[in-house]
């Protein structure tokens, strides 16, 4: 491999490394959204065998160029700026709504030093990137000047601040027992410990001891990427689609790719959290990149059955869930953890 | 000119453009959004200072919670904006002495040679595997562990307080409790009557 760059590098001279990180994104971020397109054909086919149909079945064979279909389809749609609308901000909405989304990848390890900024503060950076995805969606609401996207936006900034606290605590029991924030060193410190000597690695990784915390972030994760069932910010039979009413084409898709995206990226972050993100559940099998695609794939197909399975939650309950039951609960686990850590009975030695 | 100065300079530059904005723009809207921006680019300074924690605490604080409440309040008011101007003259002295202040504070900080400032040595640079939260955790709770404890105090106050003062109890309020609501059976609701057919 570094035989093979060496002449490329010096082809670029003093540009290699922005070249180098540039082909670094384009490698992350072209399989994602190729990811996020069959993710919707993916989440049309899995509701549809739920529903007992069969799903898109007639665009190519079995229907598997469906996505790109309704891709062309969006593309080549007008995007309609309301009169009424303030522009820029109209225009800015999408573009903030997906740049968040794509931008917490820099800091997701892929496999054994695979990521592309392998930071201290990895931790910290996927928290304040995450906590900016908001913003997409309340100036699309308040930009588009009209009142089912306000009320959608109004929600979705309420929902997912509430949401984010809870995370933050799970994330918090997760940097205590690993004692560190960077997410590659998360991963390897769950590769040690009794059951990891004994052969039985699943068992070692932090979902087990964090049970509470493992459920607490998954729910909040579909709570924060609006997804049913906590899809009242677009919820058609209130808000007909919350924020995204007015929009048409291409800045539709934005926020559908971004939505999407959020998707990917939660499962991920489960994935590299609490179930070991690329080592193998059991010492025999090697580590690899596969079994993080597999736990995130796992992790998808969680967040579709929970679409097809769940009620839409009342607005009220779903205040009441955040605030009143989960941040309780992570906050006591919290102090579980950190006694547990100090008392002679800790595991994370 | 090295990179990174240039980058100090392109964010100051914004910083400052989003700072004048937040003033002049019209819309409270639009300054609320030009405030996001300043903190965001302030985070971006503070990356270049090496201060890596306090960036992102800010962009996460700040950026992700307190401005998007802020945005939230913002975007219900109904505003006029001929009223909003109507105040200017008469604020104007006490606007003018406060920018005046802070005019004076910020100079004597940035003209520090004067006060002897110099004579402070510039930090040593980080070694490698210099973790910037570790550093800030490990002085927070060991040489400064009864001010940060008291800070907290104080917050902890504060948001007793502002719960205490916003809170009221409404009477005659339906209120529903949801563990009832979950563990209700179909015969608590429903009732089968059987009864004879009509006859015309």
């Amino acid at each position: 491999m570094e035989a093979l760059l060496e002449p490329v590098s010096q082809f670029f001279g003093p540009a290699w490394p922005a070249v180098w990180t540039l082909a670094k994104i384009v490698a992350i971020i072209a399989p994602l959204m190729l990811g996020v397109a069959y993710l919707t054909l993916a989440e049309r086919k899995v509701i549809g065998y739920m529903q007992v149909r069969i799903g898109p079945n007639r665009v190519g064979p079995k229907g598997l160029l469906q996505p790109i279909a309704d891709g062309m389809k969006l593309l080549f749609k007008e995007i309609i700026v309301p009169s009424g609308a303030s522009k820029g901000l109209f225009i800015l909405g999408p573009i903030l709504a997906i740049a968040p989304s794509l931008a917490a990848w820099s800091v997701v390890p892929f496999d054994d030093g695979m990521v592309l900024a392998n930071v201290n503060a990895g931790l910290l950076l996927l928290l304040a990137i995450t906590s900016m995805e908001v913003y997409g969606v309340i100036i699309a609401g308040w930009a588009s000047n009209s009142k089912y996207p306000f009320l959608g936006s109004m929600r979705a900034a309420a929902q997912m601040v509430s949401y984010e606290v809870a995370m933050g605590f799970a994330l918090i029991c997760v940097l205590l027992i690993s004692s560190s924030l960077n997410l590659s060193d998360i991963v390897h410190s769950q590769g040690q410990g009794r059951f990891h000597d004994m052969g039985l690695s699943f068992l070692s990784w932090n979902w087990l001891p964090l049970l509470p915390m493992f459920i607490v972030f998954l729910i909040s994760g579909i709570a924060e990427t609006n997804r049913a069932p906590f899809d009242v910010v677009e919820g058609e039979s209130e808000v007909v689609a919350g924020h995204m009413v007015e929009y048409s084409g291409m800045a539709f898709a934005l926020f559908f790719l971004a939505e999407y995206a959020n998707m990917f990226l939660v499962s991920v972050m489960t994935s590299v959290l609490f179930l070991g993100g690329w080592l193998s559940p059991v010492a025999a099998i090697p580590d690899g990149f596969h079994w993080l695609a597999l736990k995130t794939a796992f992790f998808l197909f969680v967040f579709l059955w929970a679409r097809a399975t769940f009620p839409r939650f009342r607005y009220d309950h779903i205040m009441r869930l955040g605030w009143k039951v989960f941040i309780p609960i992570t906050l006591v686990w919290v102090i579980v953890v950190a006694v547990w850590m100090m008392s002679p009975l800790s595991i994370w030695k | 000119m090295d990179f990174k100065t240039l980058v100090f300079y392109i964010l100051s530059a914004i910083m400052v453009f989003a700072a004048l904005r937040v003033i002049t723009a019209r819309n409270p809207v639009h300054a609320a959004l030009f405030l996001v921006l300043s903190f965001v680019t302030a985070g971006g300074i503070w990356l270049l200072l090496a201060a890596e924690f306090l960036a992102i605490v800010l962009v996460m604080v700040y950026v992700g919670a307190v401005m998007v409440l802020f945005l939230f309040v913002v975007m219900m008011l109904d505003i006029n904006l001929d009223r909003l101007r109507e105040g200017f003259w008469s604020y104007l002295p006490v606007g003018a002495l406060i920018g005046i202040l802070l005019v004076v504070e910020m100079a004597l900080v940035l003209g520090g040679r004067y006060f002897g400032l110099e004579a402070m040595p510039t930090p040593p640079a980080a070694q490698a595997g210099y973790s910037n939260t570790r550093e800030l955790g490990r002085l927070l709770y060991t040489d400064y562990v009864y001010p940060f404890e008291l800070a907290s105090l104080l917050l902890l106050v504060a948001m007793v307080v502002a719960v205490s003062l916003t809170l009221r109890k409404r009477k005659g309020v339906r209120h529903v409790n949801p563990s009832e609501q979950v563990t209700v059976k179909r015969g608590d609701r429903v009732e089968l009557v059987s009864m004879p057919a009509e006859k015309e």
